[in-house]
């Protein structure tokens, strides 16, 4: 079975199509911020033709669910789940977080940019499973909280306030979520036979709206 | 060939709406709306309305095709806004169309959606002659356009300068202790009022005849409204309300009917959710059946935001033999007409 995966939750925007089997059959990446409405299809199509897969002969997608800045993060979970729903197949959203960390990577924090001097982070124990997050703080808390307790830091939001990481391990090397994990973790469910369920972007902070107060006089008082 | 079918996707600013048209038939139109989400902030949020878009995109697919009685298979073309807009909520129905599209490998039209303002009278009235003049109000955009050919380009005779029209009717409506969105309250409140009753001024822009501009007559209104307060008198809603209108309804008729004159046209469409403003619509046909202009104005659900008319608007560029758009099709929140 195919199972295509993308990500949009970060500047890398990923996309992969593996088999049950565990290869990874096609990936095509590009780091470009603020383009992910563009160019996730464009991806998507080069990822299933270099597959030679056309799309009804997908059995299931994955997706990222974030945390992740918004307005990207929603084109992938609402791409994800219109092009399942118009296949029949299931969508299987995944916290983009679980899907920076390789096959070797645990016990450690992964951390991405929220922006507004805050990040998103979550905790992995030595076997890589999320055990703390995702959550929103700013750097040198989520740096006060871990340290001495967590060795080592990953993901682009630690290498961007690595001041705040001083004390940790810095891995420079895995950046972002990728594809191919998000797609490896959709087969395994897909082959477990779970039903898809609704796709709900992790947002993890209020749309910071305030309800007005009384209308302003535009006579002195 | 047979009329196109059509499926079409707006999300520019707070309704999610899916339609599905063939040809000049309206088929189905299906309407997922996150007003309320809106109304205790006076206005539309724009984070709040692109999440409600994410929630409401599949669901609301789902209605315009159980609708229609078509399945995605049978669609000849997908039809989106991509622009102009809000930004963060146009992304979420640009990439749900390219994700229909992909996934059932069907061709992808990005329209303007002052365009499908337009074009969606022809599920209402039949086809449009060209040209014509469109004016369109709601609480997005206020703009007088001339339309020689709705696929084609479309010249943009003049635009608010500062609020929309609808905008004026919310904040106005706050000013008198009405509920957002304001359009259909003072609508109502009019109704039993004099709109002789106080001369708000009718703002002109400079060395631009067909633009608008109302935030001078919402100071205007509140100005009025704080001087009675201050008096100890109680206000005059429906006066105030009716008197507002009129001032609205008489700017917009009046530059709408100079334009139609000036370029020598003779038909006036009139699209977007103030449309169905009852007072619009009376003055607008007095107006234009003596002006010798023929008058169009679709149903008042059509009026508004809604897929269908970005479906209408796909069919005929399908009919038009129109290159499809590329999968890389950008949201374009300031998407001009030409
Ligand atoms: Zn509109």
């Amino acid at each position: 079975m195919l199972v295509l995966a993308f990500d949009t939750s970060t500047p890398l925007v990923t996309v992969a199509v593996v088999d049950t089997g565990g290869h990874v059959v096609s990936e095509h990446e590009r780091l470009a911020p603020n383009k992910q409405g563009e160019l996730l299809a464009p991806l998507i199509h080069a990822a299933l033709a270099d597959a030679g897969a056309a799309p009804d002969r997908l059995g299931a997608l994955g997706v990222g669910l974030g945390p992740g800045p918004f307005t990207g993060l929603r084109v992938g979970v609402v791409s994800a789940a219109v092009m399942a729903d118009a296949l029949q197949v299931p969508a299987h959203g995944t916290c983009s977080l679980d899907a920076v960390l390789g096959p070797a990577g645990g016990d450690c924090l992964v951390i991405t940019d929220a922006r507004r001097r805050q990040v998103y982070w979550a905790r992995y124990d030595e076997a890589g499973h999320r055990v703390e997050g995702p959550e929103l703080g700013p750097p040198a808390e989520v740096a006060d909280r871990f340290r001495g307790a967590v060795p080592r830091v990953a993901g682009a939001g630690a290498v961007l306030y690595r001041e705040c990481f001083a004390d940790f391990v810095i891995d420079d090397d895995t950046l972002y979520p990728r594809a191919r994990t998000l797609g490896l973790l959709a087969a395994e469910r897909a082959e477990r036979g779970e039903p898809g369920g609704v796709l709900t972007p992790m947002y993890l902070r209020r749309p910071d709206a305030q309800p007005p107060g009384p209308p302003k006089r535009v006579t002195p008082a | 060939m047979s009329a196109p079918l059509v499926l079409g996707i707006e999300t520019s600013c707070d309704e999610t709406g899916v339609g599905v048209v063939r040809g000049a038939e309206l088929l189905a139109d299906a309407l997922a709306s996150s007003v309320d989400e809106h109304a205790r902030f006076g206005g539309v949020v724009p984070e709040v309305a692109s999440r409600a878009h994410v929630e409401a995109m599949v669901p609301t697919v789902h209605r315009a095709l159980e609708a229609a009685h078509v399945s995605l298979a049978e669609v000849d073309a997908i039809a989106v806004t991509a622009g102009p807009g809000l930004a963060g909520a146009l992304l979420v129905g640009v990439a749900a169309a390219k994700a229909l599209a992909l996934a059932a490998g069907k061709p992808l039209f990005g329209v303007n959606h002052l365009a499908a303002h337009v074009a969606v009278d022809r599920l209402a009235h039949g086809e449009l002659p060209g040209p014509c003049v469109a004016l369109l109000v709601s609480g997005g955009h206020s703009s007088l356009l001339i339309v020689p050919d709705v696929t084609g380009d479309v010249e943009s005779l003049g635009q608010t300068i500062d609020d929309a029209a609808g905008e004026a009717f919310d904040k106005v409506a706050r000013v008198l202790g009405l509920p957002f969105p304001g359009g259909p309250h003072i609508d109502a409140a009019a109704r039993d009022g004099d709109a002789q009753a106080v001369a708000f001024p009718r703002g002109v822009v400079r060395d631009a005849p067909y633009s608008f501009t109302f935030s001078g007559l919402k100071t205007a209104v509140a100005r009025w409204v704080e001087a009675r307060e201050a008096a100890g008198e109680r206000v005059p809603v429906a006066d105030v309300a009716a008197s507002f209108q009129e001032a609205v309804v008489d700017v917009l008729v009046t530059r709408a009917v100079a334009a139609c004159r000036d370029r020598d046209v003779d038909h006036l469409v009139i699209g977007g959710g103030v449309a169905a403003n009852s007072r619009l619509r009376a003055v607008a046909e007095q107006r234009c059946a003596d002006a010798h202009i023929r008058l169009r104005v679709p149903p008042a659900r059509l009026c508004t935001d809604n897929g269908a008319m970005v479906a209408a608007l796909g069919a005929l560029l399908v009919e038009r033999g129109a290159a499809p758009a590329s999968l890389d099709l950008a949201a374009d929140p300031s998407l001009s007409l030409t």
